[in-house]
């Protein structure tokens, strides 16, 4: 896709606590840098957005344990979780799960 | 909503994409109609629909199922902001507001501790976290009560005794409660809705205060107190436990203040799974049944109670998140803590990702926990109970088989002879010039530690162990564990007169 790929990135249940307490964030991709899933956002967050203690987010290739991904409020287990392809506002919701009580 | 990008100019995709996407032609595996939005354990997955009723029904056939709460009852929820008890206060909230079949019917009211002095929160910090969570209690309507950790300095030592269990009630006694309840209900609704407005009005109360002792911020002296306690523990194992333990004797204050008989707190099915390894390995492991089960009776008048045991977190966070769960997020004492600070992080990271690999890890370790009984020890079902965690003792007084029992019967030869509460006869028949020693110890308050190390269960010795010093404890424990020892020599000394007058009385036979 040519036109430039607009999400929503959102953290709740804590792990805005890794970003500076920011909750939403608009990100732009421009087109050329190729086809962009889950798995290349990760990447991208892990290098742009997280000061510090990549490792309470991001483990190996995926997710920390424990912190849950919803694209436009639906599960991404049955998206296709890393795999699955970005699309022009989507909303990606990162909720960790390992706060409170 | 704010927007932290304004160039944005794209037209807003209406229709959907023309692309199917992967899974998107997979149907609700129970209405096999709606659009599923979640999968709940391996593979089945759920539309929005399906998934509340599913929710709602777990929490109450597990409310149901168990027949504790008996109508009218006055239950403490206890809420920490977080996401699991949040959504059990949701769904008291949601099951108060049904028609009356289907109406819980017990009276609750919401308790928040602000743990802030004991993360290092700053002030400002603390009455930002405050002021949100005053905004959620009001909202609820119920009677709420915000107490602050720090109070633990004003207990009273009678917070650490096991008040007189009431029977548990039998089937037919709660099937007559609920019917004698239901007819007094019938009774109101027929004398016109006046009444029923008056018995709404009892339920949403105005929000009470705090007892007057403790009202108000706490002084500048007990937030200082509280983080030099929490400084002076070595490991954050240690912190974590002793923060439970006394936010627990808080929680139980308020509850007894108020006449709260059951206490019902948020943990989900992962958080118990992740709680029962964890207490196996910090050695809790004779107290699991009531660690991690539905209810938990060992503080006698009020019962603590799990219904949301059966919920996973991954349902408790859809749930809030698709149907607006408000929930205050406050860092505690582990947040931001590498995985192996302490052993409560380290069994979360274990389970958690055997869970991504084998996705029945949680609910075996559940099911397990579910097989637990609660039987007493042989001949100690009345035995002495830990200072701490109030748990029956599982410590046999001197056992040197064990490298631990070796290690404390060393340390006892030289002062006491035998845990608190038990008195034998032997030691005092040893000599008078070793109960004279012990007497003197007693009398002088010597080694205060040995007295309070005695009066504990494994798991909170062990934990004790990671104190420097027991001098920043709240003075309550000090003093019940005192009054203990003095109970316990007085007993052992009347013990000793009698025998010592027998033995007399014999040799003068003879």
């Amino acid at each position: 896709m040519a036109a430039p790929l607009c999400v929503e990135v959102e953290f709740g249940g804590g792990a805005e606590l890794l970003f500076d307490g920011v909750k939403k964030q608009q990100v732009t991709f421009s087109g050329q840098e190729g086809p962009w899933d889950i798995q290349n956002l990760l990447v991208w967050i892990k290098k742009n957005l997280l000061k510090k203690q990549p490792e309470l987010f991001i483990q190996g290739d995926s997710m920390r344990p424990g912190i849950l991904v919803l694209i436009n409020d639906s599960d991404w287990e049955q998206l296709g979780e890393l795999d699955y392809q970005l699309w022009d506002q989507d909303s990606i919701l990162f909720i960790s799960t390992l706060h409170g009580g | 909503m704010c927007q932290a990008s304004e160039d944005y100019a794209e037209p807003v995709r209406e229709d959907p994409p023309p692309v199917p996407r992967p899974g998107r032609e997979q149907k609700c595996v129970k209405c096999a109609e709606g659009l599923p939005v979640v999968v709940i354990r391996a593979g089945d997955a759920f539309c929005r629909d399906c998934f509340k009723a599913f929710y709602v029904h777990k929490f109450r056939a597990m409310l149901g199922k168990n027949r504790l709460i008996f109508p009218g009852e006055k239950v403490l929820l206890a809420w920490s902001g977080g996401l699991s008890s949040s959504s059990m206060v949701w769904q008291v909230l949601e099951g108060l507001s049904q028609d009356s079949a289907k109406r819980l019917r017990f009276v609750p009211g919401i308790i928040y501790v602000d743990e802030g002095a004991a993360c290092g929160q700053s002030p400002e910090d603390r009455a930002k976290t405050l002021a949100e969570v005053k905004l959620v209690l009001q909202s609820t309507g119920l009677p709420w009560h915000v107490v602050t950790l720090e109070e633990v300095f004003g207990l009273s030592p009678s917070v650490l005794r096991c008040a007189a269990q009431e029977p548990a009630g039998t089937e037919e006694a709660y099937k007559a409660a609920v019917d004698s309840f239901l007819q007094k209900q019938h009774v109101l609704e027929a004398e016109g809705s006046s009444s029923v407005a008056q018995g709404s009005e009892q339920l949403c109360s105005p929000p009470s205060q705090d007892p007057p002792g403790m009202a108000g911020s706490p002084t500048a002296t007990q937030t200082e107190a509280l983080s030099r306690l929490f400084n002076s523990v070595k490991t954050l194992t240690a912190k974590e436990e002793l923060l439970q333990t006394l936010r627990t004797h808080l929680i139980l204050h308020v509850a007894r203040t108020h006449g709260y008989c059951k206490v019902m707190t948020g943990e989900s099915c992962t958080r118990l799974a992740i709680k029962l390894m964890t207490n196996l390995a910090l050695g809790r492991g004779a107290f699991l049944a009531w660690d991690t089960g539905f209810s938990d009776e060992r503080h006698g008048d009020v019962v603590l109670v799990r219904p949301m045991r059966d919920h996973t977190l991954k349902e408790v966070a859809f749930y809030n998140r698709l149907f607006a769960v408000p929930s205050v997020f406050t860092p505690a004492i582990d947040t931001k803590a590498p995985e192996k600070a302490s052993i409560h992080r380290l069994m979360e990271a274990f389970i958690l990702k055997l869970q991504t690999q084998f996705p029945s890890t949680v609910s075996t370790v559940y099911r397990t926990s579910e097989k637990l009984v609660k039987a007493p020890r042989e001949g100690c079902a009345d035995g002495p109970r830990c200072l701490l965690c109030m748990c029956v003792l599982d410590i046999d007084a001197v056992d040197s088989a064990t490298a631990f029992g070796a290690q404390t019967s060393s340390h006892l030869s030289q002062m006491l002879p035998v845990e608190a509460g038990l008195p034998t006869p032997s030691c005092c028949g040893a000599g008078e010039g070793q109960a004279q020693r012990c007497c003197r110890a007693v009398c002088g308050k010597e080694d205060m530690q040995a007295f309070v190390q005695e009066q504990l269960c494994y798991g909170c010795r062990v934990n004790m162990k990671d104190l420097s010093s027991l001098d920043p404890l709240p003075p309550y424990i000090l003093a019940e564990a005192q009054l203990r020892t003095q109970r316990y020599w007085y007993l052992l000394f009347q013990e000793y007169l009698i025998q010592d007058s027998d033995e007399e009385e014999e040799t003068g036979q003879s």
